[in-house]
């Protein structure tokens, strides 16, 4: 008996041993454990035994089980896991295939450089604001103290649509409605940016351009704060190493007025093709907000400075990204816009 | 205006000043310039004298020359015909510049060459001034130049001149007297006077008469006897290097005269005027031909100088042809006037631009006016042996009283944000030359030089005491200002943001349009609104429609093979309601074409794909559930009728969307437009949690037969009223036609989720709810259930 037991385990271990998949397993574990199984008829046996031998063979097969039923365990997770693995192999693909997804889209250059001049100016306290494009001569002109006959408000500069409507030629027209408009005559803290344009057509001039305005109207408002707020504006914009250059200028609107140079981008200063070997770049318009201007607008210049500056952004955008031509940014070719599709 | 440092140099000790220094110190006092250079910009020219000059052995025409040049003798070939022994040259080295290049030691026909002589047009003079022996043969220098001298400094052209881009405000700097005041404020010497004096002869009989408002001041003077002849060279030279061709000495002073005092001035032939001269304007298509023979016709906006007959003059821009001065004119009319500088620069953008119109332009200082009649009499009787008749004819309306401006030291230090002690401010007025009256501590009462027409108001001088105390002096500050909240319009940037990541190339495309593309994707109800002088037909109008601008882009991507195409553009449109209404709209519009997804398996853009970005923009902005696509209504011509619907959120049309038209393209183009301020006016709820229902929903799939031509969104409709609260979504999942369905109908499949928040549904309340849905859409749209 106790040789039968020890034979058959041998046997079944090998049996088991040999199994090569999940089914041969079963079969084996069929054989051997199952209700009519070979060990487990041997344990229906156990009743003729005598009751000294009883116990002693009972143990015998029990623990001759336990150990069929070990093996059994761990081959099947061993044979359960290669046929996983297996079917993972087949499932196996070529991850350098194209990613299917959607096209990606981007943000015109020139609207990138608002945002964050706006983004800027916020910070700062300033509220972004906007005027119509189509725009009266009053607003345009008569409001910033250009009279009529006065030499900068032309016919052949401007995109007249009748004698009192005109597409607007600067988005300063934006400072007078900024001020009528506040019915409190608070102090006022905007930019402006916007479309512009001008009946001029040429390889440095398009007839539509941006620029972006700035008004700030307060008590005790000096050239010092406007000095100190562009500095902050085209250090933020051009880099820190940016200098700026105010030289006195003229604009009906401002008195005084100035025009504003940086340092050129490009070379930094040290003169190239780009700065025409000066080391400068005109790049503002700026001043002491015109007391006619003030006064026409409802402000009383007695008790209100402000100051003022205008810039084109079509320039800033070009420097900024390195674009050599500014027809690209209004040809809207997608090889072009393509390029402006991730974040600065 | 061309600024020659001789000149300058007659008002002002100004001694060897570095020509670029005074051009940059010019210019941060805000006079900038173009250009900046030696009259003759040329390397080093020596004179020379020709000591042997023979025939060249293998030339017809060149001749071999020994030049004297002071320290030695050199061989030199040249090949002009007026080349000779004795005469008195100008000469290159070896390794000078000239304008045409540098001239170098070389062989000639294989004789030694060792420099050039020098034609006049060789050194680079403006063509406008070279005369034919200046182009024809090398110059002669005068029999008593220095051998050995520096031969431009011995002809007086060493000069230097810098051409300055001025601002409109500052006509008097269009003189090299007001140059003279701006350059000596900035080196702190005193202007010169200018020499006005001369003799009085026989009384003027001569009359004037002013019959427009349009002249303020008109000065008339007589001088007799004049002698025509070349200026002096000296006098030629200062022309030159100002930009101005000499003619002979009379017309020269005129010239003259107005680069110094910045006053145009007019010289008649007396002999040919009636005796009268009177300012009007011009009668309307009036004839008056002007000194460069051509025939004008004016209207009553020009004003003209006439002798009581005729026109002989537009006034303020170019004088005419028949009182012009000649080589036989004996006797001058000096005209020195005022007129409207509104006026003047109206004609003058008509009819010619002149060097006398840019200075009435700007406007002019009445006592300059006065100097500039005296000037002329006092060169004319210096240069061209005249006698000034006794007495001036005088018209004089202007204000010529100094404007005196009270300002305080306080009012300069705030606007400058500067901290400038009173001294500092007295300097600079003083180095301006305005006088100023002191009363207290603070106060200063400037008076302004009539010159100064730009200077009006306090903040004028503000200006003046930044310029000359030096604006980069202003140390730039944080301003002190409360702090406070900025804003902008965050819900447009938002939308385009969400454009850029829905995979849509944002473009920047112009307003301005051709006429025809101004209405193209609209329904052609409104007119466009033109520009009154456009540049070009191309753009001509305002568009009405994005989409138009989007399509041209297409177009252009198109031609450079680009099959991919997304774009949308946030920008405004434009059209007229009535005459006294112009409308300018907020708009977003979209164009798509070729594939959406890439990858292996691509996707091509069709209507669902572009309806797809509508929706996700809607639900985005929290329209959800408040819009529908509507298939009925007005849409534009140039749009698919069947593959276009209305967007309307709270039953108004905001836009609409769909496949361009194949009569107007044959690619497939879908394109959306919608309008913002419509869009953003419908009021969104604030977006707020909803509690999770505890218990479960119930989905239930129904398919039904219905006529094709039953829109989705209308049996959806049905469902939900069907459905009721209970119903929380139904979706379309399957649209079928073609085999087993009968002609004229579809099969449309529907997938409906029913619940309740506040218990479990029982089968019975499910079966009646889905009842009621299969009952109404059969009774509304004879639905039969498939099974």
């Amino acid at each position: 008996m106790e040789e039968k037991v020890s034979k058959l385990k041998e046997e079944a271990l090998k049996q088991i041993e040999s199994a090569k998949n999940l089914k041969e397993l079963e079969d084996a574990k069929v054989k051997y454990l199952g209700k009519k199984g070979e060990l487990t008829s041997l344990l229906k046996m156990m009743g003729s035994l005598s009751p000294e031998e009883r116990p002693k063979m009972g143990s015998l097969v029990n623990s001759a089980k336990e150990v069929l039923e070990e093996k059994i365990k761990e081959k099947e997770e061993s044979a359960k896991a290669e046929e996983l693995a297996k079917k993972l192999e087949e499932e196996r693909i070529d991850v350098t295939l194209p990613a299917t997804k959607q096209r990606r889209g981007s943000k015109h250059p020139l609207n990138r450089v608002i945002e964050e001049i706006e983004d800027l100016f916020v910070s700062m306290g300033y509220d972004v604001i906007s005027g119509p494009e189509l725009e009266t001569d009053e607003y345009c002109f008569e409001r910033l103290n250009l009279p009529k006959g006065h030499p900068a408000r032309d016919m052949q500069d401007s995109f007249y649509i009748s004698p009192e409507y005109l597409l607007r030629t600067q988005t300063s027209a934006v400072q007078a409605r900024a001020m009528m408009a506040n019915k409190e005559k608070s102090p006022i803290r905007v930019i402006v940016p916007g479309k512009t344009y001008r009946r001029e057509d040429d390889a440095t001039h398009s007839h539509q351009f941006n620029q972006v305005e700035g008004l700030v109207v307060d008590k005790d408002i000096s050239f010092a704060d406007l000095k100190g707020t562009l500095e902050i504006f085209m250090k933020h914009l051009l880099g820190e190493n940016t200098t700026l250059r105010f030289r006195p200028s003229y604009f009906p609107f401002t008195e005084p007025s100035y025009e504003v140079d940086v340092s050129c981008f490009k070379c930094g200063g040290k003169g190239c093709n780009l700065c025409k070997q000066t080391g400068w770049i005109e790049l503002l318009g700026a001043g002491i907000v015109h007391p006619n201007v003030l006064k026409m607008n409802g402000y009383d210049p007695e008790k209100y400075s402000g100051f003022a500056f205008g810039t084109g952004l079509d320039r800033l955008a070009m420097f900024k990204y390195g674009i050599t031509d500014i027809r690209l940014l209004y040809a809207n070719d997608v090889r072009f816009l393509n390029q402006f599709d991730r974040k600065d | 205006m061309i600024l020659s440092t001789n000149f300058l140099k007659d008002y002002l000790d100004l001694g060897d000043v570095d020509l670029h220094e005074l051009a940059e110190k010019m210019t941060s006092l805000g006079n900038e310039y173009d250009s900046c250079s030696p009259f003759i910009d040329t390397g080093k020219l020596i004179v020379g004298e020709v000591i042997e000059c023979k025939e060249h052995p293998d030339s017809d025409h060149l001749h071999v020359c020994k030049v004297n040049i002071g320290d030695k003798v050199l061989q030199i070939v040249c090949g002009a015909p007026n080349v000779r022994e004795g005469l008195k040259v100008i000469v290159a080295l070896d390794g000078t510049k000239l304008p045409g290049g540098e001239i170098k030691k070389s062989f000639i026909r294989g004789v030694e060459s060792n420099g050039m002589l020098c034609s006049i047009a060789e050194l680079g003079l403006d063509s406008k001034f070279l005369k034919e022996e200046d182009k024809a043969g090398i110059h002669e220098l005068p029999q008593d130049t220095k051998v050995g001298e520096d031969a431009i400094k011995s002809m007086g052209w060493d000069d230097g001149v810098i051409d300055f881009d001025l601002t409109a405000n500052r006509g008097d700097l269009l003189s090299i007297l007001g140059m003279a005041y701006e350059v000596g404020a900035i080196y702190d010497k005193k202007v010169k006077p200018i020499d006005l004096s001369h003799k009085e002869g026989k009384d003027i009989n001569f009359d004037i008469n002013v019959k427009t408002d349009n002249c303020s001041l008109l000065l008339t003077r007589k001088v007799e006897n004049i002698c025509i002849k070349e200026s002096t060279p000296e006098m030629k030279e200062k022309l030159m290097a100002s930009g101005i061709r000499p003619i002979n000495n009379v017309v020269d002073i005129s010239n003259y005269v107005m680069l110094e005092t910045g006053q145009p001035l007019h010289f008649y032939d007396a002999d040919k005027l009636s005796g009268l001269l009177e300012v009007r304007m011009a009668e309307e298509n009036e004839k008056l031909t002007t000194l460069d023979g051509k025939e004008r016709i004016l209207t009553n906006e020009d004003i003209v100088i006439s002798d009581g007959k005729r026109a002989i003059g537009l006034a303020g821009v170019m004088g005419g042809l028949d009182t012009e001065i000649t080589e036989n004119t004996k006797n001058v009319l000096i005209e020195s006037a005022i007129f409207n500088n509104v006026k003047i620069r109206r004609t003058s953008n008509k009819i010619l631009r002149s060097e006398a119109s840019n200075r009435f332009e700007k406007g002019l200082d009445p006592n300059r006016t006065y100097m500039a009649i005296e000037r002329a009499c006092h060169m004319l009787e210096k240069y061209a042996d005249g006698t000034t008749c006794k007495g001036m004819k005088v018209y004089d309306n202007s204000q010529k009283d100094e404007k005196k401006i009270e300002i305080t030291c306080k009012n300069i230090n705030n606007i400058l944000g500067t901290e400038l002690a009173k001294e500092e401010i007295l300097d600079a007025f003083r180095k301006l030359d305005f006088k100023v009256e002191s009363k207290n501590d603070d106060l200063l009462i400037v008076s302004v030089p009539t010159r100064r027409i730009d200077i009006s108001i306090k903040e004028d001088l503000i200006e003046e005491v930044g310029r000359i105390y030096g604006v980069d002096k202003v140390e730039g500050r944080v301003m002190n200002l409360p702090v406070k909240k900025g804003s902008y319009d965050k819900v447009t940037r938002e939308i385009r943001n969400k454009m850029v990541n829905l995979g849509l190339n944002e473009t920047l495309s112009y307003s301005l349009v051709s006429e025809e593309l101004s209405t193209m994707f609209t329904n052609k109800e409104h007119k466009s609104i033109k520009i009154l002088s456009p540049l070009t037909e191309e753009r001509c109008a305002l568009r009405q429609s994005l989409i138009s601008s989007l399509y041209k882009i297409y177009e252009y991507n198109k031609t450079h093979d680009i099959d991919d195409i997304s774009l949308f553009e946030v920008a405004k449109t434009f059209y007229e309601e009535s005459e006294d209404s112009l409308v300018e709209e907020n708009k977003l519009a979209c164009l798509m074409k070729g594939n959406y997804y890439l990858g292996l398996e691509t996707r091509k853009v069709d209507f669902y794909i572009i309806k797809g970005v509508a929706e996700e923009l809607l639900d985005y902005l929290g329209y959800n559930g408040r819009y529908s696509f509507i298939q009925e209504g007005k849409i534009p011509a140039d749009m698919h009728p069947g593959k276009t619907a209305l967007i309307s959120v709270n039953g108004e049309t905001v836009g609409m969307l769909g496949r361009v038209s194949p009569s107007v393209c044959n690619d497939e183009v879908y394109v959306m437009e919608i309008n913002l301020d419509k869009l953003l006016s419908k009021q969104v709820g604030k977006m707020k949690y909803k509690e999770i229902s505890k218990f479960p929903t119930v989905k239930k799939d129904i398919a039904i037969l219905v006529d094709e031509k039953i829109s989705a969104q209308d049996l959806q409709k049905t469902i939900k009223n069907g459905g009721g609260k209970l119903l929380q979504e139904s979706k379309v999942f399957d649209v079928y036609t073609g085999k087993g369905i009968p002609e004229g109908k579809k099969s449309i499949a529907f997938s409906i989720e029913l619940g309740d928040s506040t218990k479990t549904l029982t089968d019975e309340i499910i079966l009646n709810t889905m009842n009621k849905i299969t009952e109404n859409l059969k009774n509304k749209y004879g639905a039969e259930l498939r099974s």
